[in-house]
């Protein structure tokens, strides 16, 4: 765990989690739905069946779909997923990837590993299925959604040990992705609807806040518009 | 071979501020000119129009206006005893790239330096004792002073169209502005946009504590105005775009809206785009330099000889350009001796968020990178007095949204699950009411916190990567604790229903993965003698007289405010020097 980096945004910051107090939030509230189906028609290009089944599972605890307001997968969160795959992103095209790959370096230097995301999600995905079917003899999209919520908060924390990457280095990334498709502009696939928007009440691409300079504190009426000027998706 | 070009009078290594500025001056002066850029080519249009450019996760998460790490990044390590790692991922800071350079994706936010930041060795020690000043602490005086910066300060400040109140109108305090402001010439050029909600409960809240609030100086234009040079901004808009993004509305004051328009179509000027600087050529005396040699978009490398060197690149890239020519010595943290890549520093900054509840409207959505901000100056640079609080410096404070940006921004409060039904619930009740203040402190010098080249981690061209030895100081950890306390102060009175504080606290090490500020600084500083610099005070080389340094590398420790206004004032300082009295009689312009 010691050449990993779980928190690399100024979300950290701003979200006001002392790195040294992340490892002590509390597990998300669960339900007891079944497995969720995966998300609308889409065909994954990146993962395969047993990816995206994971993908699909792991984004309805992370931001489910029961309960008020909108779901990840219903937001499409998956299928950005697997289109940033395809993208420089998803190939580390945006990262330093030159070694010598450091193994003890400290927390605070930041991500030292040699895999691009796509490599984080092939060997993450495969070593947490492997995981459940050791612990609990199923993959995890087949858990209940206790067990699968039980499971994601034991990556999130690092107390489970994959042979290939950190299991909380591959927890970071998957909820990062999370909660950049579910945000993001639908362009890339995620925010379907522009629910999320809608969710929080971030107005999208309007970009323009001229009538608002003089009306300081009064609740802004428009709605959410995207960049391709949808204002429903 | 490299292929070798014809021989200009002037070549110009990165095409952000200081190099638009000095392509300016010397192609006023009838010299020919060739600026190199590493990065493309852009402009507000296309590069920045709107709706494309309102895309948080290309341009704020992605960082496609920034440097590519992939090609060429830096190592970071806590002392200088241990192994560096790449910086492989966006985090503490984001570099620029291409035309405008980090001008481009800035926030405008457009201040001046306190009088006494630039005497700040003899300032301490005149008022608090010699003994006041740590033993590891490598502060030094600038060789220039506020008074003689001043018309360049306020010069830039009209290049920009900068929004503002005056605090300090030619030595007379002016209600509404920073009353600890150095005496400014002039006004600002344009009036200040009204504060953004959050600033507005700022504002009554340090009112309530007795501080003067001001609105932060901003180089996001408030009306239509014309600069003195003839170029055109509009009004900002508050369109919540602005930090890490290029401006669409030609509000925002960057190379592409205030300078490079009249310099299109020189014909003693040439802009070469994707030319990646490897090195500055030097004859064999070492005191001249020659020209460069760059690398082109199609990989070729390519000689640029030239009369007149200016190094304008982003201050990590004059370091580790000075570095790789072998200009200068470089530092040696044992003895003490060698200058570059001497007094690295840079900021620690502490954020609070404040919790409203539903009723209140922060709308944070709605917010420029520095207009319609409120902020205090009571508890920077020497503005209080220091003699109980056992540091040196301070930080500015200021409220203020810069966009609300959903991936990058959202503010929870401590508690709230990452994941879940919990955090779902949590973004809906919290996003529209919540506000983010902070502190931007100053950072000292110190011996031990130095630029080298790596010896192992390389450019894509094979190059030696720059490598930064920084960790905190007991200084700064006292200071940033004093300033924050002081934020949360006004945050209380602010009446939020709940408030929760980011803080560096001594033990926490300087951590890469978290954006503090892009305000690096040092390594090529300026300084009375060859011995304690690397320039001059008209930023001129001690070693190498045709070879000029501009930008935030010639600052000998960091102050606690942002560096734009510094920078370009010592470039326009600069520039005066060269275009009176170097370009008539080139040669060193103080001696040594």
């Amino acid at each position: 765990m010691g050449n990993s980096s779980l928190f690399d945004r100024r979300q950290f910051l701003l979200g006001v989690v002392p790195a040294a107090t992340l490892g002590t939030l509390g597990v998300a509230g669960c339900s007891s739905n079944g497995p969720t189906p995966p998300s609308s028609s889409y065909a994954p290009t990146y993962f395969n069946t047993a990816e995206w089944a994971f993908i699909n599972a792991a984004v309805a605890r992370l931001i489910p779909s029961d309960g008020a307001g909108p779901g990840g997968v219903d937001a499409g969160v998956p299928e950005f997923m697997d289109r940033q795959m395809e993208l420089p992103y998803g190939h580390g095209a945006y990262f330093y990837m030159k070694g010598p790959f450091l193994d003890n370096s400290p927390p605070t230097l930041g991500y030292q590993l040699r895999h691009t995301p796509r490599e984080i999600y092939r060997f993450g995905i495969a070593a947490a299925n492997s995981a459940t079917q050791k612990s609990q003899g199923k993959d995890f999209p087949l858990l209940s959604v206790a067990d699968q919520d039980h499971f994601l908060a034991a990556m999130e924390k690092g107390e489970v040990t994959f042979a290939t990457v950190p299991a909380a280095v591959f927890f970071a990334q998957l909820l990062t992705n999370t909660k950049e498709g579910y945000f993001a502009d639908p362009l890339y696939g995620g925010n379907r609807g522009l629910v999320a928007w809608k969710w929080i009440g971030f107005p999208g691409a309007r970009a323009d806040f001229t009538d608002w300079i003089d009306q300081a504190g009064r609740r802004y009426p428009y709605g959410a518009v995207s960049i391709s000027g949808a204002t429903d998706g | 071979m490299a292929e070798r070009k014809k021989n200009v009078d002037a070549v110009i290594i990165g095409y952000g501020w200081t190099g638009a500025i000095l392509a300016k001056t010397l192609t006023d002066a009838g010299l020919s000119v060739v600026a190199l850029e590493r990065g493309p080519g852009r402009d507000t249009s296309p590069d920045f129009e709107f709706p494309r450019i309102a895309d948080e996760l290309k341009y704020g998460v992605r960082g496609d206006l920034w440097q590519p790490l992939a090609k060429e990044t830096v190592t970071v390590r806590h002392t200088p005893n241990d192994v560096a790692a790449p910086y492989r991922k966006y985090g503490s800071f984001v570099l620029g790239n291409g035309v405008g350079g980090a001008g481009v994706h800035w926030n405008g936010q457009l201040w001046r330096a306190s009088p006494e930041d630039l005497n700040l060795r003899s300032h301490i020690e005149g008022r608090y004792g010699k003994k006041f000043v740590p033993t590891d602490m490598t502060i030094q005086d600038y060789p220039v002073s506020f008074a003689e910066l001043e018309p360049h300060f306020d010069h830039f400040e009209k290049v920009c169209g900068v929004s503002g109140t005056a605090g300090n109108l030619r030595g007379q305090i002016m209600p509404g502005g920073n009353p600890f402001e150095g005496p400014r010439s002039d006004e600002f050029p344009t009036p200040p946009l009204p504060p953004i909600f959050a600033a507005q409960i700022f504002e009554k809240a340090a009112a309530e504590l007795g501080y003067k609030s001001f609105p932060c100086p901003a180089a996001n234009s408030s009306i239509a105005y014309t600069n003195p040079y003839g170029v055109r901004l509009g009004p900002c808009n508050l369109c919540g775009f602005c930090e890490r993004f290029g401006c669409f509305l030609y509000s925002k004051a960057s190379p592409q809206t205030t300078i490079l328009p009249i310099l299109e179509g020189r014909s003693n000027l040439e802009v070469r785009t994707n030319a990646y600087v490897t090195k500055i050529l030097v004859d064999n005396t070492g005191k001249t330099a020659t020209g460069v040699l760059y690398v082109d978009e199609s990989g070729r490398e390519v000689e640029q000889p030239a009369g007149l060197v200016v190094l304008s690149a982003f201050q990590m890239h004059n370091v580790r350009l000075l570095l790789l020519s072998k200009i200068g010595t470089p530092y040696d943290p044992v003895s003490g001796k060698g200058v570059v890549g001497k007094n690295y520093a840079y900021q620690m900054c502490a954020q609070t968020a404040a919790y409203f509840s539903e009723d209140v409207e922060i709308n944070p959505f709605i917010g420029a990178g520095a207009a319609g901000q409120r902020v205090i100056d009571e508890f920077n640079s020497d503005h209080f007095d220091h003699s109980q609080v056992g540091f040196i410096g301070g930080s500015l404070i200021y409220a203020g949204a810069t966009g609300g940006r959903p991936i990058d921004q959202m503010m929870v409060p401590p508690g709230t699950p990452a994941w879940g039904d919990g955090w779902k619930a949590a973004i809906r009740k919290h996003y529209r009411h919540s506000a983010p203040l902070g502190t931007q402190g100053s950072v000292m010098s110190y011996r031990d916190r130095y630029l080298s080249l790596d010896p192992t981690y390389t450019d894509s061209h094979g190059l030696p990567l720059l490598r930064i030895t920084f960790d905190w100081h007991d200084n700064e950890y006292k200071m940033a604790a004093y300033s924050a306390a002081k934020m949360e102060e006004v945050v209380r009175a602010m009446k939020p229903e709940k408030q929760a504080t980011i803080l560096m606290r001594p033990g926490n090490h300087y951590d890469v993965r978290i954006y503090q500020s892009t305000h690096t600084t040092g390594g090529a500083i300026m300084g009375s003698n060859p011995s304690n610099s690397v320039i001059n005070r008209y930023s001129q080389s001690w070693d190498v007289s045709n070879l000029f340094v501009y930008g935030a590398s010639a600052f000998p420790q960091n102050i606690g405010y942002n560096p734009t206004g510094l920078l370009a004032g010592l470039a326009y300082f600069s520039a005066a020097k060269l275009r009176d009295t170097y370009l008539k009689s080139p040669g060193p312009l103080v001696q040594a």
